[in-house]
């Protein structure tokens, strides 16, 4: 190729040698500050090699002498927001949980607090959201609620459970097997079902609801009301609504009055922070069923607030 | 011709050092024009900042901010939020454009006149001249010894290069935060660590590019020559010298002595001394050549001196070059910037900023979003009615508070009610009070009679209630349960 080169007369330079197509390469030297940036580049990367984890050993890299690593950035950045949250955190603390709805901005922390928690602990039985599971385990979105929906109520229930059979405080009730065990014989159970649909308007009065309605006053209205309307000391549902946890359908009752299923919940007490259950608490009531406490509750303003 | 053994590489160096450059003062009007252009660009840069500009007291006062930090985009009266970054994209489409325009129409005019690199090197050019004097006593220095003149100088000249500099990196970040405020935390310590970093950055920068790298920059650095080079064609102007009118060179003394032998140029090397990136534009057009036309000022000056016409070396295009050359004239600067591909590229610009002003004018400054929660799509209530919930994002991009109202069409029975307020206040309207120049974003629950279809669209909007009536709607789905379900 040698013999090609020849000296571009326009510019005075050599060319390399190479020709395509007519076009040809001149062999214009680098600038030297080019060189220099270029030694330049090869300190950098020798001082980045000292200083920062380099060379891949057996079982891990070299750790550089600065000793930075990746998780120790996370671990900063962790502490960093801890530092941040801890206003609120200490703020969220201090305040009753009553009087949370009252402050919004703090009330919009707590909520998105108990979102993440909620995430963590929660939604492997009552779903994403809060949307329940049917069958198993309740929507906490809805307006219906088996121990109360206000924020005292909630706070209550995540600290303590439900059913823990080793804790005092714990809420617990106990439906009767009324089939299994034989308290009501299959057409009375026929019966109490009758009229149980016909309190929630899905049947029509019949011979078998007046029936029923005997044998209800006897045997159900102790925990679940005169009229049906239930009783949250008991954790018993409203039975004439359009909510069923475990289905309304003639099958779905009659399977529930032979044998309920008399869900558990584990205590969070144990195993949370009193700031948690209280965000968690003001989560789930954000759901859109929470219910106003006995303590009135101040209507938000702001930015949040309706009229 | 050297042979090609003379070439076999042994000459030819693989690194060669940058040949000073030294240029020499020069007056004339390109240069008072680039004076002048020098005086606005710097003006603009240093002072814009520091204009004020009232918005009321929900929104800086600085004429031009880029608030990073709150997503705000502040442009003397045009706000400019993240989701309407658009309108800068719109701007940097006018700016390519008129980039391609200028270089049309009149070559590398831009890399000649408005260019930072450019006009740093010339403002960094006139330290020297200040500092060393002019090209003779700057070429003398440089080659002198290091002699205690030397260092002296060579000290003043550089702590000079770096107020500019550091005055060029402070100018910078004062356009990201409150211009007034930013200085005395700058100078208390107490700005941002990011804002010393950015000045560090930016003094280094202008230091080396400005005082050291000058024209090395435009001849190995920047793209844009290379770009511009395909953008040209034989009707951009260029700075030509007039080869069939100067050659042969030779003196005045020796024209006088065979006249009609010699051309119009006496090799005075003028046009090379000023040249502030150092090239021989009587070599013809090449990518050193930035078109800042001082070469042109120069060889006039000479020409006059010698009694001859203007224009030896002068701004002309590759047709005026053919048809000059021939014995014909050249056109009128005005024709050739008037031409279809200049019209065409004007009207492309002019076009897109018509539009943005339009739609600037027409934008309304409260917006709407909805998204419908996902889990669960829709909720059981327990008198049978149906309840879906939404996150409403309400955008009110006005420097002022608003009252709005949120309503919902095409839903019959349909009530709502925020995440703050209870159902048994629903209502089919509600009122809300928007922070200034903020998003707010609400629960929103809507309850709804549980017959109906399975999945219904409907509208949810949004208006003012403070003057402007204006606002926006979303349209929208609501879930009910499958039949049987």
């Amino acid at each position: 190729m040698a013999e090609h080169k020849r000296i571009d007369e326009a510019t005075g330079t050599t060319t390399v040698g190479h020709e395509w197509d007519g076009i040809e390469e001149l062999n214009t030297p680098l600038p030297r500050w080019w060189l220099w940036t270029f030694y330049a580049t090869i300190v950098w990367g020798l001082a980045y090699v000292v200083l920062y984890p380099a060379w891949p050993m057996v079982n891990r890299a070299t750790e550089g002498v600065l000793g930075w690593s990746s998780r120790g950035d996370l671990v900063k950045e962790m502490a960093a927001d801890a530092k941040r949250r801890a206003p609120t955190v200490n703020a969220i603390a201090a305040t009753a949980l009553a009087d949370l709805p009252a402050q919004p901005q703090l009330m919009q922390a707590a909520v998105q607090g108990g979102g993440a928690a909620f995430r963590v602990h929660c939604v492997q039985c009552h779903g994403a959201g809060g949307a329940g599971v049917k069958n198993l385990y309740p929507s906490l979105t809805d307006d219906d609620w088996l121990w109360g929906g206000d924020l005292a109520s909630i706070e209550y229930t995540v600290t303590h459970g439900i059913r823990n059979p080793d804790h005092k405080d714990t809420r617990t009730s106990l439906m009767p097997a009324f089939g299994r065990d034989g308290i009501l014989d299959a057409a009375q159970i026929g019966d109490v079902v009758s009229f149980v649909r016909v309190i929630s308007r899905q049947e029509k009065a019949s011979a078998a609801s007046a029936r029923g309605a005997a044998l209800f006053a006897d045997n159900c209205a102790v925990c679940h009301g005169a009229g049906g309307q239930g009783g949250r000391q008991f954790g018993a549902p409203k039975l004439t609504d359009a909510i069923w946890l475990y289905g309304g359908d003639r099958d779905s009752l009659t399977a529930t009055v032979n044998q309920p299923r008399n869900g558990v919940m584990p205590r969070w007490g144990g195993r949370l922070d009193p700031v948690t259950i209280k965000m968690l608490s003001a989560y789930v009531y954000s759901l859109g069923g929470g219910e106003k406490g006995l303590a009135p509750v101040a209507e938000g303003t702001g930015a949040d607030g309706q009229p | 011709m050297a042979s090609p053994e003379d070439l076999s590489g042994q000459s030819a160096p693989l690194y060669a050092a940058r040949k000073g450059v030294y240029p020499k003062a020069v007056n004339g009007p390109f240069r008072r024009f680039k004076w002048a252009i020098m005086a606005v660009t710097l003006a603009i840069y240093y002072a814009t900042p520091w204009i004020r500009w009232d918005r009321g007291p929900y929104a800086p006062d600085q004429a031009v901010l880029v608030d990073l930090a709150n997503r705000r985009f502040y442009m003397f009266q045009i706000e400019i939020w993240p989701h309407e970054f658009y309108y800068v994209a719109g701007l940097l489409i006018m700016a390519g454009i008129g980039l391609f325009l200028v270089t049309s129409a009149v070559g590398r005019a831009w890399c000649g006149y408005t260019c930072p690199q450019t006009v740093w090197t010339d403002l960094f050019q006139h330290v020297d001249r200040l500092v060393d004097g002019d090209r003779n006593a700057q070429v003398r220095l440089a080659n002198g010894p290091w002699t205690f003149e030397k260092l002296s100088k060579r000290t003043v000249k550089y702590l000079i290069y770096l107020t500019i500099a550091f005055w060029t990196g402070g100018a910078w970040i004062m356009y990201f935060a409150d211009a007034p405020t930013l200085t005395v935390d700058f100078w208390t310590g107490q700005a941002a660590p990011i804002a010393y970093g950015t000045v560090a950055v930016l003094t280094a920068t202008t230091f080396i590019l400005g005082g050291f790298m000058r024209e090395q920059v435009c001849i190995y650095m920047c793209p844009w020559p290379r770009i511009q080079t395909a953008m040209m064609d034989e009707k951009s102007l260029l700075v030509t010298y007039k080869d069939w009118r100067g050659e042969p060179r030779g003196s005045v003394k020796k024209a006088q002595a065979h006249p009609g032998a010699f051309g119009d140029c006496i090799d005075c090397n003028q046009c090379v001394a000023v040249c502030p990136t150092g090239i021989d534009i009587r070599e013809g057009p090449q990518i050193g050549c930035i078109t800042c036309a001082l070469c042109i000022d120069a060889c006039d000056g000479v020409m006059a001196q010698v009694g001859r016409p203007r224009g030896l070396i002068d701004y002309c295009t590759l047709d005026d070059v053919a048809s000059e050359k021939a014995g014909g004239a050249g056109r009128p600067i005005r024709k050739t910037l008037l031409r279809p591909r200049t019209l065409l590229y004007f009207g492309v610009w002019s076009a897109i900023g018509a539009a943005m002003l339009f739609s600037l004018g027409q934008r309304t400054r409260l917006d709407l979003a909805v998204q419908h929660d996902r889990s669960p799509l829709y909720v059981q209530l327990s008198d049978g009615q149906i309840r879906n919930n939404y996150t409403l994002k309400l955008r009110n991009m006005e420097t002022r508070p608003r009252r709005v109202a949120v309503t919902v069409s095409g839903l019959p029975g349909a009530v709502l009610w925020t995440g703050a307020g209870m159902r048994e206040n629903a209502a089919q309207r509600i009122e809300l009070a928007l922070p200034a120049d903020s998003v707010t974003s609400i629960k929103l629950f809507i309850a709804a009679p549980g017959a109906g279809p399975a999945r219904q669209d409907f509208t949810i909007a949004t208006h003012g209630l403070d003057g402007d009536p204006r606002g926006d709607s979303d349209t929208i789905q609501f879930d009910r349960p499958e039949a049987g379900q």
